[in-house]
């Protein structure tokens, strides 16, 4: 028999959470600090404007770009918090969360042997949708020295004559990293040296604690060739309801869109109609989860340090990414022994990437009382050690 | 409201050490705020929400009580005359078809009955009464009665 399963679907590893998510089945009594979504549910106002939706009807598709309303509202929010124009009617597409969002403008932009570029440890997706496309994917690494930002001279290390585009992620899962205006500059400049598009990941753009986000768009001379991907899962803890969108030029959302239709065809209107009561009534809201997000933050960095898991100060996003390296333990042993003795489940580091190695992936996405549990038991695990 | 106030609201037991932590202040900062909030009575008590369903036997009465006013001090006589019987555990004056909201609290129905028709009904210048007794708490200061769900997340996720 012919090996029916393609190369390209045979040559992407099989993700490294799935592993742990195996693992983790059947003990109930975790407590889990490897969960990449809000543990608030959707704000009651936009589960209800969802169910009268329903009530009302709206069980149809919608246009291929998506709800004209919704895109009328995410221009009118992006306009007000960045000062950013895009227009509704044609640089604006509703995907089907911002994973479906990077695969269509993967897909837009690469031609087989074209190199992205993609800094790492990085969100879980990036390299196998690129491989997907026929692209090739070029890992720059980052590391704690840097907070995890994107250096310059390894950027520059990295490119050549085939790069096609760079993924930027920031604010970072898994890391919490941000990067300032200025530090996003410095890798701006080099986009427009090597003519290269930008795909920014700005998902937990809302999310950040120290000073306001910046989307790459923004940057001088950027708005041309960025592509930005960001939704509603994070910062209105929507993540089931699958709305994200892409903001960027027409030509490219033109060729987004041409793929959506023909996959996705639209992003779910329940989900859509949603999204409007989000952007609209959301804002208490989200001011009241990123507050609480803030104080697991502080506690959870503090409280690592103290335990002597090295943990820069993440500024956005909901995830501590401490080294683990004083332990002497792998991050797959440290992740392993301590779900099996300590019965908290967090994500290895190498998960997101080989230079992920040497660190933890902690969410703090979780009650406060749970994380001074987890926390108290990670304490125990490093003292049997 | 101020963070730490809102942090207290939600968990009166929370140290001033974890407070600290949580908004990245130092304990003594966290300890001057208290006591600030304290000596200005913004803080009035630290006391505990009790399902009293399940702690003892309580019968609870929302009464609206209609009210005379006086000249010059309008409602307040009447008020401070309401709040001082032990059995009123909240006293709101409000704008609408009657003036003032009590909640009474009795043992049983019989006890909450006869405080109404024999105190508060009786006190001068209090016109009229509706006894609303209360079958069942569904919310109380933010506080959900019923058992909490559980997160229906998967335990990882990317």
């Amino acid at each position: 028999m012919k090996d029916r399963i393609s190369t390209a679907a045979r040559s992407v590893p099989p993700s490294g959470i799935r592993k742990f998510f195996e693992m983790v089945l059947g003990m109930p009594e975790v407590i889990s600090l490897g969960v990449g979504e809000p543990d608030f549910v959707a704000p009651w106002h936009i589960r209800e404007a969802c169910i009268y939706s329903l009530e009302k009807g709206y069980t149809m598709y919608t246009s291929n770009y998506g709800l004209l309303e919704l895109r009328e509202e995410i221009s009118k929010f992006y306009n007000q918090w960045h000062n950013l124009d895009y227009n509704p009617e044609s640089e604006i597409l509703i995907t089907t969360g911002v994973s479906e969002g990077y695969d269509l403008a993967i897909r837009a932009l690469v031609n087989p042997g074209d190199e992205v570029l993609i800094p790492e440890p990085s969100y879980v997706s990036y390299k196998p949708c690129t491989v997907f496309a026929g692209g090739k994917p070029v890992v720059v690494t980052t590391n704690a020295e840097d907070e995890f930002k994107v250096r310059a001279e390894n950027l520059r290390a990295a490119v050549t004559e085939k790069s096609k585009a760079l993924v930027i992620n920031y604010p970072n899962n898994p890391t919490g990293a941000t990067m300032t205006r200025k530090e996003l500059e410095e890798i701006a400049d080099i986009a427009v040296e090597h003519d290269l598009t930008v795909i920014s990941d700005e998902v937990y753009g809302r999310l950040t604690y120290e000073g306001r986000h910046t989307p790459f768009s923004s940057l001088e001379g950027m708005r041309d060739r960025t592509v930005i991907l960001d939704g509603f899962s994070k910062a209105y803890a929507m993540t089931g309801f699958r709305i994200a969108f892409s903001l960027a030029p027409e030509d490219i959302t033109d060729a987004m869109m041409k793929v959506h239709q023909y996959t996705m065809l639209c992003a779910p209107i329940t989900g859509q109609m949603s999204a409007i009561e989000a952007l609209r009534n959301g804002e208490r809201e989200v001011a009241t989860m990123t507050r609480e997000y803030n104080r697991r933050r502080r506690v959870i960095v503090k409280r690592l340090n103290e335990i002597g898991l090295t943990c820069f100060t993440p500024k956005g996003a909901f995830y501590a990414f401490p080294s683990i390296k004083s332990t002497g333990l792998s991050s797959e042993e440290f992740s392993t022994q301590l779900l099996k003795s300590k019965k908290v489940a967090v994500v290895p580091g190498t998960a997101f990437g080989e230079c992920g190695e040497g660190h933890i992936r902690c969410s703090y996405a979780t009650s406060m009382e749970d994380l001074k549990t987890a926390l108290n038991r990670i304490e125990d695990f490093t003292k049997s050690l | 409201m101020d963070e730490i106030l809102e942090i207290l609201v939600n968990d009166a037991r929370t140290s001033p050490e974890e407070i600290a932590g949580m908004v990245g202040k130092t304990i003594a900062e966290v300890k001057s705020a208290i006591k600030a909030f304290e000596d200005n009575h913004t803080i009035l008590k630290y006391t505990t929400i009790v399902n009293k369903e399940k702690a003892d036997s309580v019968v609870q009465a929302l009464i609206e009580v209609k009210v005379e006013p006086q000249r010059g001090i309008g409602y307040d006589a009447v008020g401070e005359r309401i709040i001082n019987f032990p059995e009123v555990v909240t006293a709101y004056l409000l704008s609408g078809t009657y003036d003032v909201l009590v909640v009474v609290e009795g043992k049983d129905l019989k006890e909450v009955a006869k405080f109404v028709s024999e105190k508060l009904a009786t006190l001068d210048r209090v016109t009229g009464t509706v006894t609303h007794f209360l079958l069942k708490k569904y919310k109380e200061h933010g506080v959900v009665f019923h058992e909490k769900e559980k997160n229906k997340r998967l335990q990882v996720s990317p």
